[in-house]
């Protein structure tokens, strides 16, 4: 007698999807209770890479935005007069991505300079002294100020060495002077200087803000001062900065340009690089772990249900399923147990960093892929968690119908 | 008259320790539309002879012809594929998917013949009618009676149309009445031309059958005859 010529033991996609669905979500506390760890661990896994991405934003920005486009220039044996030529505004802002450049330096006050309102005032004490600095229109601008009343001197100012101050917003609270319209003088030494304009705020060398700031060329040719605090303050494009700090010595002192020191800030790429690799390594370990802890978390949920189900597969089995088909409906009810999971977590992850992000006035930054991978881990997830139970599953022998 | 079932000096002996000889040379045909009852006291082989001509096992020795194909050395995707489609089973502990309704237990059955959701549902339906429980096909099996639960094995077992059904105590967990309607309803579908196969120890079942096969101790007794 032949073989027996059977059509094959078939399931339909479909069925099987319908099969799993229907065996989840006839408990669905349970599933849900299944799927917590799923759900840590995805929402950790956002959470971190969210808040990571989040917060590497924040200080990329910062160094960007100040830190990285700032280049100082100084002469470590300067003694005595100005060691930079009277035109080295011109020459850096003459560089490719120079924005601002100039020369500052405090002016030494013995008590004589004194800067007041009044010459009948008597000269104060240091500690209350307004302190004077002297600045090139290149170095003020290279500071990024925010000018409150008034105009900030120009290269005329600058030429003409004239008689002209910029007040800091303290110095000029100190000295009375509130507007300048009516073009109030202030007396350093025995010299009146007009007031042209008052400072509310820069972004670097906030000593400004104290200060009585005048022309460089003015402070040579009415005080001429002996200092050694001379330095070159130059306001970079960002990414600029290592180029320009190459550049300006060669610029300011082309015979010999290594007497002089740049400041360079550190590259920001490398430094958000290093910060980057610092959190997001330690926030994706801990994902990771949490990931795990849900994978253990469904595969026992999973092995219990096997076990529970004992009769219920070994039916399957004598009504035709094949192993294949047992393995495939376990699996398939573990992946839906985790991708439930992964959509949950990943809301729950989305609502953490936007939550984080407006506790610290942030501005949220998530990658749009998170969204699509994370769901993709709990479904990941669940495969994993749900291969042993499946091929545990697969051997349950139809005959248990029969003794059970 | 074709024989659905010819059975060929069958052995299952189960491995130990201690190895147990369960079968031993069991010799006999089921032609087309017999009802056949097979008894004997606790232990003898009734449920192992019933797993195997179930192909819910392998036997150790002999031959089994199913519509008329040598079905005794399948392997374990060709014995699933044979009982998807030409072997029914009634249980006596029902086994169905309590958290699932009544046509969808029907259903089941169809599952994994491959058969089409539209077409597994009109079949059903028709099936539920015959089985009389037209009025509880939306209901949870959880929520049926003993009797109801039967009925929707037996209609489980026959949407998928098959050469044989095998049944095992099918009124083990039924009371008196309720026996009487679920064999009524078997021996209905055996006049049709089904071939039963019936597993019990209840006299008043076996009673039921065309034919009577006894087995003691693995072997088929002397007392095996058709005594209809």
């Amino acid at each position: 007698m032949s073989r027996v010529d059977s059509l094959p033991s078939r399931l339909l996609w479909g069925d099987a999807v319908a099969e799993a669905l229907s065996a989840v979500m006839h408990r669905p506390a349970r599933a849900l209770l299944t799927s917590l760890g799923t759900i840590v661990g995805v929402a950790a896994f956002v959470t971190t890479t969210g808040v990571a991405a989040t917060l590497n934003a924040q200080v990329s920005s910062s160094f960007d935005a100040l830190a990285a486009t700032e280049v100082r220039i100084r002469d470590p044996s300067a003694e005595g007069a100005s060691p930079f030529p009277e035109d080295a505004d011109a020459r850096l802002e003459r560089l490719n991505g120079v924005n601002h450049a100039g020369v500052l330096y405090s002016v030494p006050d013995d008590g004589r300079l004194s800067p007041r309102s009044n010459p009948s005032d008597p000269r104060v004490s240091s500690t209350a002294r307004v302190p004077v600095v002297a600045a090139t229109p290149g170095a003020i601008r290279a500071t990024l100020p925010q000018v409150r009343s008034g105009r900030l001197p120009d290269p005329l100012h600058e030429e003409r060495s004239e008689p002209v101050v910029l007040l800091g917003r303290v110095a000029a609270s100190q000295l009375n002077v509130n507007v300048v319209d009516d073009q109030p003088a202030v007396f350093i030494g025995d010299t009146a200087y007009v007031v042209i304009g008052i400072l509310e705020h820069v972004e670097r060398n906030p000593e400004l803000l104290l200060a009585a700031i005048i022309p460089s060329s003015t402070e040579r040719v009415r005080i001429g001062a002996r200092t050694s605090d001379y330095e070159v303050l130059i306001d970079v494009a960002p990414g600029a900065a290592p180029l320009i700090g190459r550049q300006a010595p060669i610029a300011l002192r082309p015979e010999h340009p290594s007497s002089l020191t740049a400041l360079v800030p550190p590259n920001p790429s490398t430094l958000r690089r290093q910060v980057e690799t610092d959190v997001t390594s330690l926030y994706y370990a801990l994902a990771v772990l949490s990931l795990f802890v849900g994978t253990i978390g469904i595969a026992n949920a999973t092995l219990l249900n096997v076990i529970e189900r004992r009769s219920e597969i070994g039916l399957r089995r004598a009504l035709g399923a094949t192993r294949v088909h047992i393995a495939q409906q376990v699996m398939l009810e573990a992946i839906i147990v985790g991708a439930l999971g992964g959509l949950i977590g990943t809301m729950l992850g989305i609502l953490a960093v936007n939550g984080v992000a407006i506790s610290q006035t942030w501005t949220t930054t998530m990658d749009p892929r998170l969204v699509g991978f994370a769901p993709l881990a709990g479904v990941a997830t669940g495969a994993l968690a749900g291969a042993i139970p499946a091929v545990r599953a697969s051997r349950t022998p139809p005959a248990v119908t029969l003794r059970s | 008259m074709t024989n659905v079932v010819d059975v060929q000096k069958l052995e299952m002996t189960y491995a130990g320790p201690p190895e147990v000889r369960a079968l031993r040379s069991c010799e006999f045909t089921i032609d087309q539309g017999e009802y056949v009852a097979i008894t004997g006291p606790s232990g003898s082989g009734k449920t192992t002879l019933l797993s195997l001509l179930g192909l819910l096992e392998s036997p150790t020795g002999g031959r089994y012809y199913l519509d008329g194909a040598n079905v005794a050395s399948l392997n374990d995707n060709e014995r699933a594929a044979v009982r998807a489609h030409k072997i029914g089973f009634v249980f006596q502990a029902f086994h169905l998917v309590e958290y699932r309704s009544v046509i969808e237990n029907v259903q089941v059955g169809l599952l994994y013949q491959g058969v089409g959701r539209l077409e597994r549902r009109t079949r059903s339906i028709r099936l539920i009618e015959q089985v009389g429980l037209e009025h509880r096909a939306s209901a949870l099996c959880a929520t049926l009676s003993g009797g109801e639960r039967q009925r929707v094995a037996l209609a489980r077992a026959l949407i998928r149309r098959p050469s044989l059904v095998l049944c095992d105590e099918p009124t083990g967990n039924l009371d008196s009445s309720t026996s009487e309607r679920v064999l009524d309803l078997l021996g209905g579908l055996n006049g049709q031309g089904l071939t039963v196969v019936v597993v019990t120890h209840d006299d008043r079942v076996a009673a039921r059958a065309s034919r009577h096969l006894t087995i003691i101790d693995g072997q088929l007794g002397q007392g095996s005859s058709s005594d209809v």
